[in-house]
């Protein structure tokens, strides 16, 4: 997020794109109901009727993978109704003619065609847009996860570059992670691109400063395997695997193939807190401690960093993951071993510059805001206030591109993923709480009464969802949140493992695979 | 900003204008009780208990709502504040279960706290009582009216800080009750809009809402609470794990820098799973297909053999490497180290794409 959470209450219109906020981030949903309440303008962009949608002033319920089409129409009508940010284009950006060349052709009658949106909606979102005070965009995987996810989000930036809605107190583009920790994950460097803190793996500088702290000759300097290249990988160049924490089974897409790619492992390893569907395929299981055994830090959505702290003893013989990773290292050959983990902190806050002022000390006083350089920096609420980290702000002129499958004579409907209110990922934690799993214990497919009564599903009927990599059968819910056309059930019951039907095709930039968008059919089991 | 000055209980107190004279009071370290009063929601001036005396008022006034104006002189325990809170209290324990003992918020209620404070017994006034039936349908939130001294804070938490609007009065004089519409319990989600975050729970003053599963599972006072993150989205909620015996029995809120005293319901009731059956309590080896329990030492050689052995007959890029966006800060430093200082590989990745 380039803003904090808290100045979502205080934007003057908010876009949310792609995030079904009151039920996968409800505390963000509760800012979004106070800005609201106090008169904020809300704008959703989602292809479901979700809660939020509801709230807002305008619906924009367009088709599934046609984002830039939309985000190209609000620009367009920006620039030529002259509502743009004239001044903050020309001191803070670049590449604004090839910009605006490309969104020429997407008027609003041109992209409601393409988006299935009203044209006056989309001239009126984007006049609202423009002339806030404040105006907020929020995405989550809605924007992320299609194989055009990359240039969603550029769609994304130009929107708010043209407006000069960056960079400013409950103004900016604000992705709202998933996890817990998946922005301290990336801060920290487990990607194959860059040690922590986003510093790039093939800068000779980067890898000699690291090697020198690690004590080690040299440290490799070419990106490695992304998550999908490396199950693509198992048996070929991959033999052997370590997976701390994560559940590819259920969480990746077309889950046949996965498995089978994981058991084609010469060796496996798998470390977590339950007996996943991947460790079940593991050679070696260690068992991990929970958030509640151990001492640390997470960093939110927002840049946040907040210590978790040891609330009881490790069940049984587990261990904490930290001390895990020091037996496997020592037992290598390099020995690794910290009194605690505010000593790996130490060593992260010397080798991260945006960590540098940070530590457990002051942490325990209260949390802080990357970047955070120095222990006398106060951390940073919102960022790009004075300048972007690439110096002058990039247009990324993106086109409309379709989702890699679409729907056919032989899979008519286009399903969609994503997650419940009650349940959290593959549901390895939630579905073991004794509550959220009472009192929300099956899967259902949402399926518009136009496409039930087609096809003689009743409410509650079990149906078979078949893709052309495979099917899972779960009962239906006859819904208003989905237009015809458009089925939707999460990822979060083992029972239903959509995942076997999902389509593996990535974006070429994130790799991210493209959820969001799949041809299926829908048929009535028995 | 402008101060105003004021003598509460012969104490003289500069404090901002626009601020009450409970707030005054609270900055001057001088106790006032409160039942409806939150600092973070909308001030109805409804239950009287800090009601305080100030001379040459036609009556007692209460604190939460009366703003401190210069020169004001306040008695906030008077014989006659004494005797209004006392009578206040007797009125409410008129109507009140005598449960205390296994009330499940004994030692965390403020009807108990000031009774005692006050020394009101339960015998002053006899008449009518609820019997209303215990709502607990649901996995997550207890219901029971007939401790509900209908301060109101739940519904104003729910209004003003969840926004879902469940709850209000309904009826009037003692039939007044806290309900959702049109008298459906919490479950019925669809007309009561209710969303289980317990943000309710977190107000009430008295044992009338309770989180379910700590029924039973700890006297208030021997929980110890310790302040951690959420290990759940990624917004960062901050809560108290409520900790007996060496065991997680619950979460309260706390004032967290992110989400105050609010959490969702996953973060609130979804605790259940550090102490499931299911939890992996020790290593476990593949032995002739079957996983088998092993210890650290074989587990831990094993993993360092096999992957020493990758490493060194295919080389480095042939491990691949999972981190986690579930675990701390300091275990992805530590796993992208093990991978690019010890395997030497910069294949590490975690699940941030999906």
């Amino acid at each position: 997020m380039t803003n904090s959470i808290e100045e979502i209450a205080s934007a003057d219109f908010i876009l949310a794109a792609g995030t079904n906020t009151f039920d996968a981030h409800p505390i963000i949903g509760i800012k979004i109901k106070k800005a609201v309440a106090n008169g904020a303008i809300l704008a959703v962009a989602d292809p479901r009727l979700t809660d939020s949608a509801k709230l807002a002033k305008y619906h924009l319920q367009l088709k599934s993978g046609t984002d830039i089409a939309l985000f190209n129409g609000l620009a367009n009508v920006i620039i030529a109704e002259g509502i743009y940010n004239k001044e903050f284009v020309e001191e803070r950006t670049e590449d604004f003619e090839a910009f605006k060349e490309t969104v020429a052709k997407y008027t609003p009658d041109y992209v409601s065609k393409i988006t299935g949106v009203p044209a006056d909606t989309i001239r009126e979102v984007a006049r609202g847009y423009a002339t806030s005070k404040n105006s907020s965009i929020l995405y989550t995987m809605g924007i992320t996860q299609h194989t055009c996810g990359t240039h969603n989000v550029f769609s994304t930036t130009n929107l708010s570059m043209l407006c000069g809605h960056i960079g400013k107190e409950s103004s900016g583009v604000n992705p709202l992670r998933g996890q817990n920790n998946v922005q301290g994950a990336c801060d920290m460097g487990a990607l194959p691109n860059v040690f922590s803190g986003y510093q790039g793996v093939t800068v000779e500088a980067n890898c000699e400063k690291f090697a020198k702290a690690w004590h080690v000759d040299t440290v490799p300097n070419k990106p490695g395997l992304t998550v999908g290249e490396m199950v693509e990988q198992c048996g070929k160049k991959i033999k052997a695997m370590y997976i701390l924490g994560e559940n590819p089974v259920l969480s990746d897409p077309d889950a046949n193939q996965v498995m089978h790619e994981l058991k084609s492992l010469d060796f496996l390893v798998v470390q977590d807190i339950f007996l996943t569907e991947t460790a079940q395929l593991a050679d070696v299981v260690l068992p991990a401690g929970s958030f509640a055994e151990k001492d640390g830090t997470f960093s939110n959505t927002e840049r946040r960093v907040q210590l978790v702290r040891k609330a009881i003893e490790p069940i049984g013989n587990s261990k904490p993951d930290w001390e895990i990773i020091c037996l496997v290292s020592t037992a290598m050959g390099y020995p690794m071993s910290y009194a605690s983990p505010e000593n790996i902190m130490t060593e992260i806050a010397l080798l991260t510059p945006a960590y540098g002022g940070i530590s457990f000390a002051r942490l325990d006083v209260c949390s802080l805001q990357w970047p955070c350089p120095t222990a006398d920096h106060k951390g940073t609420r919102f960022l790009h206030a004075k300048t972007f980290s690439r110096g002058k702000g990039k247009f990324n002129a993106v086109e409309h591109i379709p989702p890699n499958e679409m729907p056919d004579a032989e899979y008519p409907m286009v399903l969609s993923t994503g997650r419940r209110r009650y349940h959290y990922h593959t549901g390895s934690m939630t579905q073991r709480t004794g509550a959220l799993d009472v009192f929300y214990p099956t899967e259902y497919l949402e399926i518009n009464c136009a496409d039930a009564e087609k096809l003689g599903i009743c409410d509650g009927d079990k149906v078979r969802v078949t893709s052309r990599r495979g099917n899972v059968e779960v009962a239906a819910q006859i819904s208003e949140r989905v237009t015809p056309g458009l089925v939707f059930t999460s990822f979060q019951y083992p029972a239903v493992p959509i995942n076997k039907v999902t389509n593996a095709a990535r974006d070429p930039i994130s790799k991210i695979p493209e959820y969001k968008v799949c041809a299926v059919k829908v048929e009535k089991v028995g | 900003m402008a101060n105003v000055t004021l003598t509460i209980d012969g104490i003289q107190i500069t404090a901002p204008k626009g601020a009450t004279v409970l707030e005054a009071a609270e900055q001057a370290g001088i106790f006032i009780p409160t039942f409806c009063h939150d600092p973070e929601l909308s001030k109805p001036g409804a239950c009287r208990i800090c009601v305080v005396e100030v001379p040459g008022a036609p009556r007692l006034l209460a604190s939460c709502v009366t703003e401190a104006t210069e020169g004001m002189v306040v008695f906030s325990a008077s014989p006659a504040v004494i005797e209004s809170r006392k009578t206040n209290l007797e009125l409410l324990l008129a109507n009140h279960p005598t449960d205390c003992m296994t009330c499940n918020k004994s030692g965390d209620c403020r009807l108990q706290d000031y009774a005692y404070f006050y020394g009101v017994k339960q015998d002053a006034f006899e008449g009518e009582k609820h019997n209303y039936p215990i709502e607990g349908d649901n996995p997550f939130i207890e219901r029971d009216m007939n401790k509900c001294i209908l301060c109101g804070k739940c519904i104003r938490m729910c209004q003003e800080v969840q926004g879902n609007n469940v709850i209000d009065f309904a009826y009037r004089g003692f039939n007044a009750i806290v309900t959702p519409a049109i008298g459906v319990p919490y479950s019925d989600t669809e007309v009561s809009n209710c969303v289980f975050c317990g943000n309710c729970v977190s107000a009430c003053p008295t044992g009338a809402l309770s989180e379910k599963a700590m029924i039973g599972k700890g006297r208030r006072w021997d929980i110890k609470k310790v302040t951690t993150t959420c290990p759940y989205c990624g917004v960062g909620c901050q809560f108290d794990l409520n900790v007996k015996d060496g065991k997680v029995i619950g979460v309260t809120s706390m004032n967290g820098d992110v989400n105050g005293r609010a959490l969702c319901v996953k973060g609130r009731f979804g605790y259940g799973f550090i102490h499931h059956p299911d939890r992996l309590t020790t290593p476990l080896i593949k032995k002739d297909g079957k996983l088998v329990e092993a210890t650290w030492d074989e587990a831990i050689s094993l993993v360092a053999e096999k992957l020493g052995a990758t490493k060194k007959t295919y080389g480095p890029d042939a491990i691949g490497m999972l981190s986690s966006a579930r675990v701390t800060n300091e275990e992805n430093y530590l796993m992208q180290k093990l991978a690019r200082a010890v395997i030497g590989t910069n294949n590490i990745d975690h699940c941030a794409r999906l």
